[in-house]
């Protein structure tokens, strides 16, 4: 078991730079995700922390010991790969054997932990297939195995639920939560779904262009993205940005925007950002579920703004109902619960839960 | 109305009589096509068949093209320990064995580098590696004789010259850049990530040859294998070349067969002889065939 930290790491291949100087931080027993869209190069740094890819400037500690010249097989880490990379000749067995027989682990020592991550894995009856003739869920499993076998000090997953199928992924997920709380490793997870990052991670790295945009815990992640790529990865539907101008309604500040047809909303704003920005403009950033239809009972509630849209979509999903309105020129999602969805046509009396809102600087797009 | 229905289904009918008469010339077409061109391959192997079973009397009573009026299998023994090549007279058993002792090491050695080298040109790829791979595909457009007087030079130096070693040597050489284009093409098929992962799992360049890459080549090995061994075989040129007399391959020997002797051409044994010679690379063919075609169109993995 040891933490993992990395300074300003940087990566180029000729002159394109793919990762500009990245600095993290793994706690002993943490699961941290790195997120971000393809081409981001979270893979790249994974591979790096692997000691796959060479590294242009920058240090990694495993625990107290950099291990930027160490060779993959001396850094005591174990990887899980997006095609599971299971030997295609060898069993189940002999695959999990593999690396220990590569260290000359005695066999009886070898037997005993294959014995253990076969029944905590319930993959027992597995143990003398080979890949060919094992199921999706059951490579991910036998991969996770020959991970875990080795009980490493690291544990590197690359997008390892994304060649699954949808139910099965959600599944593996849950898996993978438990195994982790169960044996409690350091874990650097790559994935490019927001949601296993979500679900998964006690803290979240958003990377984008080959940069770390927002390092936080989740709940951070989603409520205080520190700019609007963050705000847009994270959550789906994702987050609604809007155009408005910070004006004084009352006496205290609020967000106006226009909503077509020489109309006005305008939403009193919960917290003193406004008096710290000195903006005119900003982007106001409210996310779907923060939209939900007008009552007493939720006017009620402070910080609720309210207004009112015409809905131009409904797409019910069983569970909750997504609606596009219309504010004006630009389009908002709300995600509604089924009872007070809206209808087709309607002009939607809304409650905005402006406690929630995010602001952004239209020009830097960080958070205010 | 009910006899426009069945004049409808008569046309019908009309189309498809004439569609099916169309589809059996084309089949009747195709197949005299292919056995005829069957024949013009078989036919050269059935008269030196033939030959071979028949009295050199008959050869010469009847020509050399037609069908067997005798069994005779005098001309065998004869071929194989006492025929007389290049003033010996113990037959091509000689020969045989020299290419025999020639082709085995050569195939395995040249097939064995290759794997190596097609293991590293794309496993292990280095600045320069495109390039290297380059010029060892080039041997395989070059034509051997371009390197005739180098390697009687070389083999001079090393003292390999006139030796079943020296064509083993040449021959390894010479298969290299084949065995490693095979090689280095079904390897780059293998995902890369098992690499890694066998790397993560502490295997070093030889353990991940041996224990994964290796295991995966059954397909390629019989190809390369096949290949190897009837181009060497029958490989003619650095035989009569580099070596004489008694250290000649068979190819060579055969040749010599052909110009020795008295004016009376026995055609019984020089076709035993043939098919003495000819006898390993179809053995390959009859057993190995099938393999090298699923070896050339199956990918490394499933």
């Amino acid at each position: 078991m040891a933490s993992l930290t990395i300074r300003s790491i940087r990566k180029n291949y000729g002159s394109v730079e793919v990762l500009k100087g990245i600095d993290l931080e793994a706690k002993t027993g943490e699961f941290i995700a790195l997120v971000g869209p393809s081409g981001c190069g979270k893979s790249t740094l994974l591979a790096m922390i692997a000691g796959l890819e060479t590294i242009t400037a920058g240090e990694i500690w495993i625990g107290d010991r950099m291990v930027n010249s160490v060779a993959p097989k001396d850094r005591d880490i174990a990887m899980v790969f997006q095609s599971y990379a299971l030997y295609p000749t060898m069993t189940v067995r002999e695959n999990m054997a593999f690396g220990m027989e590569s260290r000359g682990v005695p066999k009886d020592q070898q037997k005993a932990a294959i014995a253990r991550v076969a029944s905590l894995l319930q993959i027992e009856q597995l143990l003398h297939r080979k890949p060919g003739q094992l199921s999706g869920g059951q490579r991910q499993r036998v991969a996770m195995g020959r991970a875990l076998v080795r009980d490493p000090s690291l544990f590197l997953f690359d997008e390892p639920l994304s060649n699954l199928d949808a139910k099965l992924r959600v599944d593996m997920r849950t898996e993978i939560k438990k195994l982790h709380n169960r044996v409690g490793k350091t874990t650097i997870y790559v994935t490019h779904d927001q949601v296993e990052a979500m679900t998964l991670a006690s803290r979240i790295a958003v990377m984008h262009q080959g940069a770390v945009q927002q390092f936080d815990e989740p709940e951070v992640i989603y409520n205080r993205p520190s700019n609007m790529f963050v705000a847009g990865f994270m959550g789906s539907p994702s987050m609604n940005f809007i155009s408005a101008e910070i004006v004084s309604a009352n006496g205290r500040p609020a967000v106006s925007f226009p909503l077509g047809g020489g109309q006005v909303a305008t939403l009193p704003l919960h917290t003193g950002v406004a008096d710290r920005t000195g903006l005119r403009k900003v982007i106001l950033g409210i996310r779907p579920e923060h939209l939900s239809r007008q009552s007493p009972e939720m006017n009620g509630r402070a910080g609720m703004a309210t207004m009112s849209a015409p809905v131009e979509v409904v797409e019910p999903t069983g569970a909750e109902t997504m609606a596009v309105l219309k504010f004006g020129e630009s389009e908002v999602v709300g995600r509604f619960s089924p009872d007070e969805a809206p209808k087709m046509g309607e002009n939607m009396p809304l409650a905005v839960d402006m406690t929630r809102a995010c602001l952004f600087d239209p020009e830097t797009q960080r958070l205010i | 109305m009910a006899d426009m229905v069945l004049g409808a289904t008569k046309a019908h009918d009309r189309e498809a009589a004439r569609a099916s008469r169309r589809h059996l010339l084309a089949r009747i077409v195709i197949y005299s096509l292919l056995a005829l061109f069957s024949i013009v391959y078989v036919v050269p192997l059935l008269v030196v068949f033939f030959n071979a079973f028949r009295s050199n009397a008959e050869i010469s009573a009847m020509g050399l093209i037609s069908l067997p009026q005798s069994f005779n299998l005098g001309a065998w023994p004869q071929a194989w320990s006492d025929f007389c090549i290049g003033g010996q007279c113990d037959g091509v058993a000689r020969y045989f064995w020299n290419s025999v002792g020639m082709v085995v090491p050569a195939t395995i050695i040249s097939t064995a580098l290759g794997a190596i080298n097609g293991y590293v040109l794309s496993k292990w790829r280095f600045p320069g590696s495109e390039i290297v791979f380059g010029c060892m595909l080039l041997g395989v457009f070059m034509p051997g004789q371009i390197a005739l007087l180098p390697w009687a030079y070389l083999l001079g130096q090393v003292g390999l010259a006139n030796s079943v070693y020296g064509l083993i040597l040449v021959h390894c050489i010479q298969g290299l850049s084949f065995t490693t284009l095979f090689f280095r093409n079904y390897y780059v098929g293998i995902p890369d990530d098992l690499i890694k992962a066998a790397r993560i799992d502490g295997a070093g360049f030889w353990r991940i040859f041996f224990r994964i890459m290796v295991p995966l080549s059954p397909p390629i090995i019989i190809v390369t294998v096949i290949w190897q061994f009837t181009g060497i075989w029958n490989e003619y040129l650095f035989g009569v070349v580099l070596n004489s007399g008694s250290n000649q391959p068979i190819t060579a020997a055969l040749v010599a067969l052909s110009m020795s002797g008295t004016s009376v051409r026995t055609y019984d044994v020089m076709s035993a002889a043939v098919l003495i010679a000819a006898l390993p690379p179809l053995l390959v063919y009859f057993f190995g065939g099938k393999y090298f075609v699923r070896g050339l169109t199956q990918g490394a993995i499933k």
